[in-house]
């Protein structure tokens, strides 16, 4: 096993998620694809953890990936809440249609 | 010191173990548990949270009386002399009682032996007191303590100590507060926050117990500041009351004024002795007077004012009187009995820094003397106006606490604290008496509802009357001994005998004490023939029907709490309900007579007019008709730490026969013009009459004048509350009192520190109070009075200066100023600086015009410009690097 290969995986993931982000129109699918950004990264840091272990590190790497974990879950709480209320308020979760900022 | 032998010692008997001195904190600790208990589940008790409180005092009351008794034997062992040497034999006095060696049996044998040498030795010692001239066996306060947290290298510490001052403060606490648990179950009966009530009496309780039992300062500001607070909750125990929610928050902010300098003066001794927060090391500082004097002069002055405040000392006073808007039990244990006591005890607990901060040992008069002696006058002179039989009461709690500064402030320790003692006892008695009485008006007001109630209320009667000549101070009631103590120890006629030096300055705190005990015995007999005597002037109420707090002042609340009976009557149970029922008799009694109270309401009558009368007998003073050592001076012995570690050298005047004749002379001569007045003169003219018709006031434009004054607080309250124009009686009143005080001070002062005789310098203070006096007094009329005293040329002089010289002036200087506006106003204002504005507003605006069309609210867009500047960003770093 390389640790290119990994990297790869993660960049492909990195890259679908963004697509998603940028491509859907569905507030849900927009946010499960923040997911896969997010766990692109958690593939790219726990690869390099496992291919570059330091024994004097004061905390594996695998720690951040944790804390990634736990921050995405929160994000997609609040996320799904507001996808919610938007539904609720317009019976529609299409984000081209969210546009009240619009200046 | 001790407790560690006991413990060595491991021996079984009662003398020498100190369980209870080392976990007093069982006993605050109870009462809050208490307080939780009841506010949590009071509400679903059959008696509605008041069994727990009363339970509650009752073991407190009883753990007290076993650490008295620990601390008793603690100082019986100690004046022994007992020690155990390397080998652990015990030796008293010098002589080896223990006669095991070494062995394991001895730590056995150890308490037995040491008993019978208590027993035994006692001859022994007494003799040798004499020799020492009653001198004390040196005890220690037993100290436990743990960390509570560590900082920087300081220790937080929590913990307790006992010592006998404590001991004595906890058994106050715990009688008064539970004689006043039991009284409120009759009184408050039927309120509707009867189980709140009895959670606060709790609370408060707890933290009186909790202050008294400190072991070092932060924990003494916790509990005074605990103790505010419960004093605001019950003052407001009334809310609804506008005036009675006013009065706690009086009675709050007050306190919190003399916080500021409990705070301030703590800070200062916790730096100053080396960062220590513990009370028996801060004492030992203060008296191993390494330390600047000016130090603990600042910092001493600082706690002073936190005890003006809490203790009611003049000009932070004026909260105690408005306070008795609260319960009449509440007035009696927290207004009467402990709460107002905090002050007192805290200068008794910091009496090292006290003394060596306030030259207390000196001769000169200091500020804590001072301020008491000026209490006690204002006190007893504000007694005098009242109507309100509480506020009659609240005026001679003022006095008497008056009383107990001066005692501190003349060095007079054990007297202090044994009057604390008394008084507590018999002003609890006095209150509780008061608030029998309203129970059956339902009104405080002397003049209107009351009169003739002896024959109505005999108990009440005989308590009240027990109570009032205890605190005059008739032999051989409570208030005599230990009133008698504190004029000794101002130094008594040391001074008229020709000794200016010893002593000398404290002879004004005589005079003080004597006109104050004058004074005490004639407003009591006026309160009394009011009261009691004469005919009964109520029963003309119609609109009190529903009082069933039996407050007259408190219409407003039972107006609004009639409304809520049904909801009350759930949840207040079959108690409740009784008291209605006996209410209902009660609101047809307007037609006849006032009742008698019921038995909870007589009975801690009964047992505080008996301590009001035997409590004086703990501390009979020296050599008193010949009795055994034994029996004499009790309280000083096992109260006063002289000797410890922690406590400055104060000295003891030797009691004179003559000055405690003189004393009840004139007491008794007091006594006797206001039997005459009222009794006699008034009664005379028309039994129901409360004052004499064209009474000495009327008739004498100075006394009205006096009169005028003292029922408006000498204008205190005006002073603190609007900032309305004083007047010139209140003018007067305010620079006769500084001025005459100041001059009081000076004249000492220089009498002590030049030493110079005494006579010239307190003329020279009275000259120099007297300019004081007249510079404050034009100072506050010039405010209102100018436009009328300056008149004709001087005016027509004035005037044209005015007109010409300072207008002119005045007129140029405008023109010019205008000129030069326009100037500004034109060039600068409009050319420069409202065209940059413009310039900005301008651009902003076309910014934002153009700006605007990025802006679509699309979230997709915003992510797109955002990964591509990021990728672009990504490119970069790659490119660069």
């Amino acid at each position: 096993m390389y640790l290119v290969q990994f990297l790869l995986l993660s960049a492909v993931l990195f890259c679908i998620g963004v697509y998603g982000v940028l491509a859907r129109k569905n507030a849900v699918l927009v946010l499960m694809s923040i997911e896969l950004i997010l766990n692109a990264v958690n593939i790219n840091l726990i690869a390099f953890g496992a291919f570059n272990r330091s024994l004097d590190a004061a905390v594996p790497a695998e720690v951040f990936a944790l804390f990634i974990i736990a921050v995405a879950a929160a994000e997609v709480g609040v996320g799904l809440a507001m996808v919610l209320t938007i539904y609720r308020n317009r019976k529609s979760i299409d984000l081209t249609e969210v546009d009240m900022l619009r200046g | 010191m001790f407790t560690s032998l006991a413990a060595e010692g491991g021996g079984p008997t009662i003398t020498a173990s100190g369980w209870f001195l080392e976990n007093v904190f069982i006993i605050p600790l109870i009462m809050a548990i208490s307080f939780a208990v009841i506010l949590f589940f009071g509400k679903r008790m059959p008696k509605g949270g008041s069994e727990i409180g009363i339970a509650a005092v009752g073991i407190c009351f009883l753990l007290s009386l076993v650490t008295a008794g620990q601390w008793i034997g603690q100082v019986n062992y100690a004046e022994n002399d007992c020690i155990i040497d390397d080998e652990s034999h015990v030796i008293c006095n010098g002589v080896q009682v223990d006669e095991n060696h070494g062995d394991e049996e001895s730590a056995v044998a150890f308490g037995e032996n040491e008993y019978a040498a208590g027993t035994v030795l006692v001859a022994g010692v007494e003799a040798d007191g004499e020799s020492k001239g009653g001198a004390h066996p040196a005890v220690d306060a037993t100290v436990s303590q743990r960390t509570w947290w560590s900082n920087g290298g300081i220790d937080f510490t929590v913990g307790t100590m006992v010592d006998g001052l404590t001991v004595t403060l906890l058994i106050i606490v715990t009688v008064v507060s539970g004689l006043v648990h039991v009284y409120s179950t009759d009184y408050v009966a039927g309120d509707r926050r009867y189980t709140h009530f009895f959670a606060f009496l709790s609370l408060f309780t707890a933290a009186m117990l909790f202050f008294v039992t400190s072991e070092n300062i932060l924990q003494m500001i916790v509990g005074w500041e605990l103790v505010g607070v419960c004093s605001f909750a019950l003052i407001g125990h009334w809310w609804e009351d506008q005036d009675n929610s006013d009065a706690a928050l009086k009675a709050f902010l007050t306190n919190r004024v003399g916080d500021m300098g409990l705070l301030i003066g703590m800070i200062i001794l916790f730096f100053a002795s080396g960062e220590t927060w513990s009370i028996i090391d801060i004492n030992k500082f203060a008296i191993a007077g390494e330390t600047s004097h000016t130090l603990l002069l600042i910092a001493s002055l600082c706690l002073l004012a936190a005890v003006m405040s809490k203790s009611g000392q003049f000009f932070l006073h004026t909260w105690l009187p408005d306070a008795m808007a609260g319960p009449t039990p509440v007035s009696a244990l927290i207004h009467a009995a402990t709460m107002v006591v905090a002050g007192i005890y805290l200068i008794a607990r910091m009496y090292g820094v006290f003394f060596e901060g306030l030259s207390i040992g000196g001769s000169s008069i200091n500020a804590l003397a001072l301020i008491g002696g000026i209490t006690t006058l204002v006190g007893a002179s504000l007694a005098f106006v009242q109507d309100d039989i509480k506020k009659v009461l609240a005026y001679s709690t003022i006095s008497q606490l008056g009383y107990m500064a001066l005692a501190l402030g003349v060095g007079a320790w054990t007297a202090a604290i044994f009057h604390l003692m008394t008084h507590a006892f018999f002003k609890a008695c006095l209150f509780l008496g008061a608030g029998s009485v309203s129970h059956a008006v339902h009104s405080f007001d002397m003049k209107k509802d009351m009169g003739g109630m002896r024959k109505f209320m005999p108990t009440t009667y005989k308590t009240f009357v027990i109570g009032s000549i205890a605190l005059a101070g008739v032999p051989p009631l409570a208030g005599f001994w230990s009133k008698d103590e504190i004029l000794v120890g101002t130094g008594g006629w040391g001074f008229f005998e020709g000794e200016p030096h010893s002593n000398g300055a404290y002879t004004v705190m005589l005079v003080m004490g004597m006109i104050t005990a004058a004074m005490t015995a004639a407003y009591m007999t006026r309160v009394i023939y009011l009261t009691f005597f004469g005919e009964f002037r109520g029963g003309h109420h119609d609109d009190h029907h529903d009082d069933h707090a039996h407050d007259a002042t408190h219409d407003a609340v039972h107006a609004v709490a009639h409304g809520d009976h049904a909801h009350e009557l759930v949840h207040a149970g079959a108690g409740a309900e009784v008291h209605h029922d006996t209410h209902d008799d009660g609101n047809h009694h307007d037609q006849h007579s006032p009742h008698e109270s019921g038995p909870r309401i007589l009975w801690p009558l009964r047992i505080l007019a008996f301590l009001a009368v035997v409590a004086g007998f703990l501390n009979l003073p020296k050599g008193f008709l010949g009795l055994p050592k034994g029996m004499l001076q009790r309280f000083e012995h096992f109260v006063e730490p002289a000797g410890a570690s922690y406590f400055p050298p104060i000295s003891h005047a030797d009691p004179s026969w003559s000055l405690a004749i003189f004393a009840t002379a004139v007491v008794v001569l007091a006594i006797a013009l206001a039997y005459w007045y009222y009794f006699v003169k008034v009664n005379s003219q028309s039994p129901a009459a409360t004052e004499m018709i064209n009474g000495p006031t009327e008739r004498s434009s100075l006394l009205k004048a006096g009169h005028t004054m003292l029922k408006n607080n000498y204008y205190l309250d005006h002073i603190y509350d609007s900032g309305e124009p004083v007047g010139a009686a209140g003018a007067t009143a305010m620079a006769t009192i500084f001025g005459s005080a100041a001059g009081l001070a000076l004249g000492f002062s220089l009498d002590n520190g030049l030493d110079q005789p005494f006579w010239p310098s307190l003329i020279w203070g009275v000259v120099l109070g007297s300019t004081v006096f007249i510079i404050v007094n034009l100072a506050l009329q010039t405010g209102t009075g100018i436009a009328s005293f300056v008149k004709g040329r001087l005016a027509w002089v004035a005037n044209w200066i005015h007109e010409n010289i300072i207008d002119g002036t005045v007129d140029t200087i405008g023109e010019t100023s205008v000129t030069t506006a326009n100037a500004v106003y034109r060039y600068i204002d409009q050319g420069v600086i409202d065209g940059t504005v413009n310039a900005a507003g301008a651009g902003s605006s076309g910014a934002g015009s153009e700006l605007r069309r990025w802006s679509t609210g699309q979230v997709q867009q915003y992510a797109t410009v955002m990964f591509a500047g990021a990728t672009l960003l990504a490119g970069l770093l790659i490119i660069v690097i």
